[in-house]
């Protein structure tokens, strides 16, 4: 098959061959677990059980709320500790309301879980997504997007083709690869169904091509399939991104600020395909993931199936622990993972992978001034133009950045990674990209404001018109009663 | 019965009547400049700028007499905006960017005096005389009003916590900016 060339990108350091012939292994049941009620995009989930219940594994421990959400299922069976305010997994290193279990070494299965759907290709579309809506399944490739919401979008638009994506551009993560390796029956079954689920004819696997043992296992998996291509794709950085993906495969160029299901292409991670296998076919939330712990600073690098909700500090200290002191810890990839505030904190859906970065790794310098090379135009995937940017945000003129395209930057860091100044240049748009949004967010409170400030002033007046009608017409009675009493007075006179 | 219902009808409709044609004759003329400002400004009508409200308010940017950084609620976006409509430059040394708080009612405090209720300009206040009153969290845009007028103090101002899905990355550090 013919493919699309893409716009710049890099080629970094890979480094993934450290997990990437490690089969997976599983991590047993913590005696503790943390359950964040935020582990997707969208409206935090709401905690159904409390400190005291005893649960079993599977059981709902937190719905979700409104259209974007996604529950959350006891990962063993156990007892509530507590909801309580636990630090994130995030950059801020904020709390947020964690359930946290203890978990009763028993491991036993909840009785109400729903029967698997034994032909899903006989099922009704909204039978699969209630299934996957149930099952608590995010986007398990990062971006944590609960994949019911993108399952949908073949009732709103015509999808034409499902693409899976086993490109994972991002170096050091190896989860993918042997997710697709080891499980490449479940990944293939879970993207049949999500295909038929949004009515798409086509499934197109795109695997980069430095994991050519996924690629050769995938493609003799899928030799039964016609309508399914096993398709290499270049190692380029942000390959995988799903737009970048889109037009590796289509040569379609999704629009700003539309998505890539507007050109008929749907993106999975191969990760959530296998979870929507498990939902499907046994009936079983998502209650586990595979991450790839990794990085300089840890001993022995491997690839974990985990529960959600383990602390990352014993799923490193399963991989031998720490053998060099460690710069900084990162949430998913080096390129576009974020930093942990520590290892204190418990594995979420959408995490890919936990590095524990040597300051060698980190490579952090001071910056210097710009040169003007122009190599982060080059390179930007996105054809934006990175020194403009940088330079107008570094004046917080936040609105000649938005003209200049910062919403459409993806964050992929390879501006950041090329700048011979060392300038942090994905830092100025994500800083940029904040503020905007929160002036946004700004906004539409005052808006709320005016509106309330406008209905009052409605009630005021109205409530004023009220008081003067009715004190109008306790008037006029009072005259019309006192003119009925003198015409009274006057009709009796002649008689008396 | 009908002389009265009559001669109130026909008192409404010429009172009415002339009020009507009061207005459209006597209209005060309306500075373009003034409603232009006033579509600016939050409309929350707190009175923080010392104004009555924001008309008020924007009735006197409009003659130059107002320093184009009272208006709290607005913030900085307001005050750039002010500033190129008017053509003036910022000065921002008088104005201190405040994070957004709301206001909290101390049940064991409140006496029921209803004052609260009438100074809040969005009816984020709930209660009753002699009754608990209560601030909606969702609605007080944090003027502070009830706050200065409580006779009991027992309304406290609360800054509004960052969460997670409110903090955003700062800016870098230029002299301590690192890759």
């Amino acid at each position: 098959m013919k493919l699309f060339p893409i716009r710049g990108g890099i080629h970094p350091e890979y480094r993934k061959e450290r997990t990437a012939e490690k089969a997976i292994v599983s991590f047993p049941t913590p005696a503790m677990l943390y359950i964040p009620l935020q582990q997707h995009i969208g409206a935090p989930a709401e905690a159904v059980v409390q400190a005291g219940d005893l649960v079993k594994k599977g059981q709902l421990l937190a719905k979700g709320v409104g259209a974007v959400s996604a529950p959350s299922h006891a990962p063993t069976s156990g007892s509530i500790e507590a909801v309580a305010e636990i630090t994130a997994p995030h950059p801020s290193g904020l709390p947020q309301l964690t359930i946290v279990l203890k978990a009763d070494g028993k491991d036993e299965w909840a009785s109400d879980l729903p029967a698997p759907i034994a032909d899903p290709f006989a099922a009704s579309p909204d039978e699969i997504r209630a299934r996957v809506a149930w099952a608590g399944i995010v986007g398990l490739g990062g971006a944590a997007f609960p994949t019911p919401v993108k399952l949908n979008l073949g009732a709103q638009l015509k999808i034409h083709t499902l693409l899976l994506n086993g490109a994972e551009c991002e170096p050091y993560l190896t989860c993918d690869d042997r997710v697709m390796r080891e499980y490449a029956g479940e990944v293939l079954d879970g993207a049949r169904i999500m295909a038929h689920t949004l009515g798409a004819g086509r499934i197109v696997i795109a695997i980069e091509d430095n994991k050519p043992e996924a690629q050769r296992i995938m493609r003799d998996a899928t030799k039964a399939f016609a309508n399914i291509e096993v398709i290499g794709v270049p190692v380029q950085y942000p390959m995988g991104s799903e737009r970048h993906l889109t037009q590796a495969i289509t040569g379609l160029e999704t629009p700003a600020r539309k998505l890539t299901a507007d050109l008929g292409v749907v993106v999975h991670n191969v990760m959530t395909a296998r979870a929507v296998h498990k939902a499907v076919r046994e009936g079983k939330p998502l209650l586990s993931r595979v991450v790839t712990v990794s990085g300089g600073a840890v001993q022995d690098p491997k690839n974990i199936e985990a529960l959600i909700g383990t602390k990352l500090s014993e799923l490193v200290g399963f991989c031998g622990g720490l053998a060099k002191d460690a710069r900084r810890f990162v949430n998913g990839g080096p390129m576009m993972g974020q930093p942990l505030p520590g290892l204190d904190v418990p594995l979420v859906k959408g995490m890919s992978g936990i590095l524990a970065l040597t300051s060698a790794e980190v490579n952090e310098r001071p910056s210097s001034p710009c040169i003007r090379c122009g190599t982060c135009v080059t390179i930007c995937p996105c054809g934006l133009v990175p020194v403009e940017m940088a330079a107008v945000i570094r004046k917080d003129h936040l609105d000649q950045a938005a003209h200049l395209g910062v919403m459409d930057c993806v964050s992929c860091g390879s501006c950041s990674y090329i700048c011979p100044s060392h300038i942090p240049l994905v830092h100025y748009f994500n800083y940029a990209k904040g503020m905007l949004n929160a002036q946004d967010r700004e906004k539409r409170r005052l808006d709320r404001v005016k509106h309330l400030a406008e209905a009052r002033n409605e009630r005021l007046e109205k409530a004023a018109a009220a008081k003067k009608a009715a004190a109008a017409a306790a008037a006029a009675a009072k005259k019309a009663a006192a003119e009925a009493a003198s015409t009274s007075t006057a009709d009796n006179r002649p008689s008396a | 019965m009908l002389l009265a219902i009559g001669s109130v009808a026909i008192m409404g409709a010429a009172l009415g009547g002339l009020l009507g044609a009061a207005a459209k004759l006597l209209a005060v003329e309306e500075n373009p400049l003034e409603v232009e400002l006033l579509g600016m400004l939050p409309g929350a009508q707190c009175g923080q700028c010392g104004y009555v409200g924001c008309g008020q308010y924007a009735a006197a940017l409009a003659k130059g007499e107002a320093s184009i950084t009272a208006c709290a609620p607005g913030g900085k976006p307001v005050i750039e905006a002010l500033a190129k409509k008017l053509g003036v430059t910022a000065d921002m040394d008088d104005h201190e960017e405040e994070s957004l708080q709301y206001a909290v009612v101390d049940e064991s405090l409140c006496i029921g005096c209803m004052r609260c209720l009438g100074e809040c300009s969005v009816d984020a206040i709930v209660g009753a005389a002699k009754q608990m009153h209560t601030v909606i969290k969702q609605e007080c845009h944090g003027c502070k009003k009830c706050f200065n007028i409580c006779p009991t103090e027992a309304i406290k101002m609360v800054t509004v916590p960052v969460t997670l899905s409110s903090w955003h990355w700062h800016k870098p550090q230029s002299d301590q900016a690192v890759h």
